[in-house]
């Protein structure tokens, strides 16, 4: 059995008991990464020189100030390369950004290292964050390690595969339609969106600024807490960051779930969910029942527009956002070129993807004079309606549970000719993004062995709640501790 | 100052030079044979997004931001930023200090 | 040339100016404000670099300063504002957007009071809002066969106040009695330089022909490029005479972009305004909104110096200065606060007045140098003017010592004292003088007495020879008028 295997606190015991070196399990991290991530396509680049550099460190720290240190000091982590990273190349999954080496890292990097956690490498994600099944990286396919014929969800897919296949301890992934929570779901991993504003988004290449946020994602939703305890916070750099207390993600872990109140959303329902994945979620919701939870029926009747909402406002700010990557600055560029316009439309044509420019072109046409009110000011106002369902619903209920996504893992190339049926993968978690509320994807058990996840939403600055309920059906399923195939047999 | 916004009511097609003007305004650069391609997948996703149009927003605000933060500031002090070299570093083409494009027709 | 002329036309023009904040860091980071003289590219970070990742903060100083500029102009302050992205490409931008503001900007409709030809006009203020400079952009080589544009980016993201002009003005000399009143005012109000060579301060002009005594408006045709006062001048007359021209012989305007060359003395059309640019505004989500209560509002007015024809008509009342002098001494804050410092050591104002406007101001002028900029510091001047006051030292030693002092930044006062060129009072020493200056120029003695009273000066000139000058002029005059009395005196 792999040494990461182990959850986070037990790796924190056995380093401090000198059962192993953080050295030794940075090593044990590499050697798995080199030996399964060929087939499984997680990482874009992985940094052994760091790595080992920040393992020496981090032994040396736990020798010198064992109580002192934190219970993240040298363990493995890796981060989506949506986050920018000082000296180490970062591409947003995006050829646009090839060779991009930021002089700065972002706030939630800082704060990792501050703690000595080893950055293992970047891992694979949709281009700009931009998909839901991990097919739109410009640089590699990433691969579901329960079945290498199927996605592994987006647009973290690296981030959630790399812990599936204990490759890393830990990872960061971002959400901003439920790019966290998705592959989470199909590549049966624990991932936490925290509410809009928890985490600093400085030093997050942006994809749709008011919707982004960077979540952790682990094995247990315990070591996801830690990783989210430790990267919470306000920050100076992001004027959108919350100032909030982060204690009681931990404390209130295990609370369990006896007398809290649990709403399922009828529309929710209405969707279209797959028997199999219906299946697991009415075992866990059973589950839950039988822990002492009060299950009740909520409606979010805004729901039906969601989707269309997310597809006007993610888009519109995207194309804003996307403008700076004009090859001038950073990027391949366009040396040839001898027009200035020529020089911008060469580097972008040959720097985005068929799904950037999709949503570039829908995001401008949206934000466009003549179109603006019936789109971009209707979709924000919508997000008012959704945003408001979502607090009566948390006036009668404490969190709102649903199946993370209508499916299991679909096969590779199912849906990439079909842009639409691939956004409707997201229709379960888009909303929490449009209200800015938290939410989590746990694994929750399998259908046809793929894994499915339950949702766990919590109202505005509600982690706590979404984590203990995470918690206490993790425990009561023991389902986490199953590794895919695709991680290997033993150690 | 831009034109007054039009409220035109999204009637779900897009012509294919709209997508060319589209395609103009955000640098894209795309080909003949793309920009069809990409005019047909954003007819039916203009299509899907246009069912906004039944929802029934009389009664709210748009939602800028979630959070209800307001007045975020900072105080007027300088800090240390990046060196030149490090401004430039990513730059594919510079000259003398500066970064070089094609000049402005 | 008066607006309307010979043919029938009616200027109709506004202008838009942007004027750099004087903070200390930019708009939205912590690189410096001040910019100018840097090596290229190294005045950045990763926020006005527009790196991928970054994300802008609002400068406090900023949203002060442009609050005070507003409410110097009369504007109203609403109780809620927001930033908004402007989405356009250029090299100049590094975002490909500008943080700026759309609809709802920082304060609206105002007034600027200025004076041209003898009348008191008001010149309507539509907007102040605040937003972000872009870097700059220098030609490599020739500008006309340059093949590459060369961007410096040191200025990203430096706080700029947009103050948009009602249409109201009606002649190019309208414009530029408005730009100077205007520049004049954010001076005082220590938001701005002043200084349209360098950029900090900024002009386009809006201008149309309209049947003299109609409403509605002609073809607009916006004025960029222009470097100066005096360019503006030039400019908006030229474009009149163009524009005139056209209507006369029937043709139609174009509503466009016109630049005004200085060189060739023209504007040039570089872009049609109807292909206008499409800049997609939304609400700019990484800013949260700004509320402004009321009590910062009065805290900001409280906060206001004093304004230039505050200052002027004060100037007037209380130092009982003409309106011209009082002019002149205001024109310019850091003048006028010159001018209250000496005063305030004691001398009197008309004396300060005259002294500051004629001498040090002639020796300002051929020195190129501002007042408080020169070496005669206000309490250098203040303690010459007061020994002149006193008769210690007589008007025309002091103007040597004054330009002595210009030169050498030493104490003129100080100099008066250890060279010994004080006045010199004393009856019994001036009466030698006098007595052996008789006897010298005896010839004119008699000339005077004889009815000509010119030649009481080269008796007079003799006196200040044997002396180097520093004779009290006064006694000198009286003790020889006495000496040589005439019938009828």
């Amino acid at each position: 059995m792999t040494l990461l295997a182990a959850s986070i606190s037990e790796l924190s015991r056995q380093l401090r008991r000198h059962e192993f070196s953080a050295v030794e399990l940075t090593q044990e991290a590499l050697d798995r990464t080199h030996d399964l991530d060929p087939e499984l396509g997680a990482f874009l680049r992985v940094t052994p020189d760091l790595a080992l550099a920040a393992a020496a460190a981090a032994d040396r720290r736990l020798r010198d100030d064992p109580t002192g240190a934190s219970v993240l000091c040298g363990i493995p982590v890796a981060y989506k390369d949506v986050v920018c990273t000082q000296g180490v190349e970062t591409t947003a999954g995006s050829q646009i950004l090839r060779g991009f080496i930021p002089p700065y890292s972002a706030t939630v990097v800082n704060r990792l290292s501050a703690l000595g956690v080893v950055p293992l490498g970047k891992l694979n994600c949709d281009e700009f964050a931009m998909g839901s099944s991990n097919e739109n990286s410009a640089y590699q396919l990433t691969r579901n390690p329960w079945d290498p014929t199927r996605v592994a969800g987006g647009s973290s897919g690296g981030s959630a595969v790399a812990v599936a296949a204990r490759l890393a301890c830990a990872t960061l992934g971002s959400d901003t339609g439920g790019s966290i929570r998705l592959p989470a779901s199909f590549s049966g991993v624990v991932g936490v969106k925290p509410t809009y504003g928890r985490v600093s988004r400085y030093g997050l290449v942006a994809f749709a600024s008011s919707l982004d946020q960077i979540g952790p994602l682990g094995k247990t939703v315990e070591d996801a807490a830690l990783v989210l305890t430790a990267i919470a916070g306000q920050d100076q750099r992001d004027s959108t960051s919350v100032q909030a207390p982060v204690e009681g993600f931990l404390q209130e872990l295990r609370g369990g779930v006896r007398g809290l109140r649990l709403g399922i959303p009828r529309e929710y329902l209405e969707v279209g969910i797959d028997p199999g994945v219906r299946a697991v979620f009415d075992r866990s919701v059973s589950a839950l029942a039988g822990l002492g939870a009060e299950i009740r029926e909520v409606s979010l009747p805004t729901t039906e527009f969601a989707l269309a909402a997310y597809y006007v406002i993610a888009p519109a700010e995207a194309s804003s956002n996307l403008a700076r990557m004009d090859g001038v600055r950073f990027g391949p560029g366009s040396p040839a070129a001898t027009t200035l316009r020529g020089a911008y439309e060469d580097s972008r044509h040959q720097g985005f993807g068929a799904e950037v420019r999709r949503r570039v072109t829908l995001g401008t046409y949206a934000l466009s004079s003549g179109y603006y009110d019936a789109y971009y000011l209707r979709a924000q106002k919508v997000r008012t309606l959704v945003a408001q369902d979502f607090d009566r619903a948390f006036a009668e209920v404490d969190a709102i549970i649903s199946p993370t996504a209508p499916t299991a893992a679909f096969p590779l190339g199912e849906r990439t000719a079909d842009p639409i049926a691939m956004y409707a993968t997201d229709v379960l978690t888009i909303p929490a993004n449009l209200a800015g509320i938290s939410g989590i994807s746990v694994p929750a058990g399998f259908a046809d062995g793929l894994p499915v996840g339950l949702q766990v939403l919590g109202p505005y600055l509600g982690e706590s709640t979404c984590l203990r309920v995470a918690q206490s059906l993790e425990s009561e399923l023991n389902v986490w501790d199953r590794l895919p195939p695709l991680a290997g047999a033993a150690g | 100052m831009a034109a007054k916004r039009a409220s035109a009511p999204p009637t779900g097609s897009i012509a294919p030079a709209e997508v060319a003007h589209l395609s103009s305004l955000a640098r894209l650069g795309l080909t003949e044979a793309e920009l069809a391609r990409l005019a047909a997948q954003l007819e039916v996703i203009v299509a899907a997004v246009g069912q906004l149009a039944a929802a029934d927003i009389s009664s709210v605000e748009a939602t800028a931001q979630v959070g209800e933060l307001r007045n975020v500031i900072r105080t007027d002090v300088v800090a240390p930023g990046l060196t030149a070299e490090e401004a430039l570093g990513n730059a594919s083409v510079t000259a003398a200090g500066f970064l070089r494009v094609p000049a402005i027709q | 040339m008066s607006p309307g002329g010979e043919s029938e036309w009616e200027a109709v023009i506004g202008l838009e100016v942007h004027a750099q904040l004087l903070t200390r860091s930019k708009m939205f980071c912590s690189c410096r404000a001040d910019y100018l003289g840097r090596p290229p590219n190294s005045n950045t970070c990763p926020v006005c670099l527009g790196l991928p990742g970054a994300l802008p903060v609002i400068n406090e100083e900023g949203i002060r300063l442009t609050l005070r500029t507003a409410l110097a102009l009369n504007c109203e302050i609403p109780e809620f504002t927001k930033f908004d992205r402007k989405n356009y490409f250029y090299p100049d931008l590094p975002k490909g957007y500008q943080i700026s503001q759309y609809d709802l900007p920082l304060s609206r409709h105002g007034w600027l009071e200025f004076e041209i030809d003898g009348r008191q006009v008001r010149g309507g203020i539509t907007r102040v809002h605040l937003e972000e400079d872009t870097g700059t952009l220098h030609h490599a080589g020739e500008i006309q066969n340059s093949a590459f544009s060369l961007v410096d980016l040191n200025r990203a993201g430096v706080p700029l106040m947009e103050i948009v002009g009602e249409p109201d003005l009606r002649s190019p000399a309208e414009a530029r009695a408005y730009l100077t009143a205007l520049r004049q005012l954010l001076l005082y109000i220590g938001v701005n330089d002043g200084n349209m060579e360098e950029g900090s301060l900024r002009c386009d002009a809006n201008i149309s022909l309209r049947p003299a005594g109609t409403e509605t408006l002609g073809v607009k045709v916006e004025i960029k490029n222009m470097n100066s006062f005096r360019s503006v001048l030039r400019a908006l007359e030229y474009e009149l005479v163009r524009q005139r021209e056209v209507l006369d012989s029937g043709g139609r305007l174009s509503q466009e972009t016109r630049g005004w060359s200085e060189l060739e003395q023209r504007t040039v059309s570089q872009r049609s305004k109807e292909e206008a640019q499409e800049y997609r505004y939304f609400p700019e989500p990484d800013l949260p909104p700004l509320l402004i209560s009321r009590a910062q509002v009065e805290e900001v007015r409280a906060g206001l110096p004093e304004l230039p024809a505050a200052r002027r008509l004060r100037f007037q009342s209380q130092y009982g200065l003409a309106e011209d002098q009082a002019r002149l001494l205001t024109g310019r804050p850091a003048d006028s606060e010159y001018f209250e410092t000496v005063v305030a050591l004691g001398v009197t104002p008309l004396l300060a007045a005259n002294w500051q406007l004629g001498d040090l101001q002639g020796l300002c002028n051929a020195a190129n140098l501002t007042i408080e900029k020169c070496r005669v510091s206000p309490k250098d001047l203040g303690e010459l003017l007061q020994m002149v006051q006193s008769q210690e030292v007589n008007g025309k030693v002091a103007k040597e010592v004054l330009a002595s002092a210009f030169e050498s930044g030493l104490s003129p006062a100080e100099m008066i004292r250890t060279q010994g060129l004080g006045q010199v009072s004393d009856l019994a020493q001036i009466t030698l003088m006098v007595d052996r200056a008789l006897v010298e120029k005896a010839q004119a003695a008699a000339d005077y007495q004889a009815g000509n009273d010119r030649a009481l000066d080269s008796l007079v000139g003799a006196v200040m020879a044997m002396c180097k000058g520093r004779a009290n002029a006064e006694i000198v005059g009286r003790l020889l008028r006495e000496r040589l009395p005439r019938s009828g005196d």
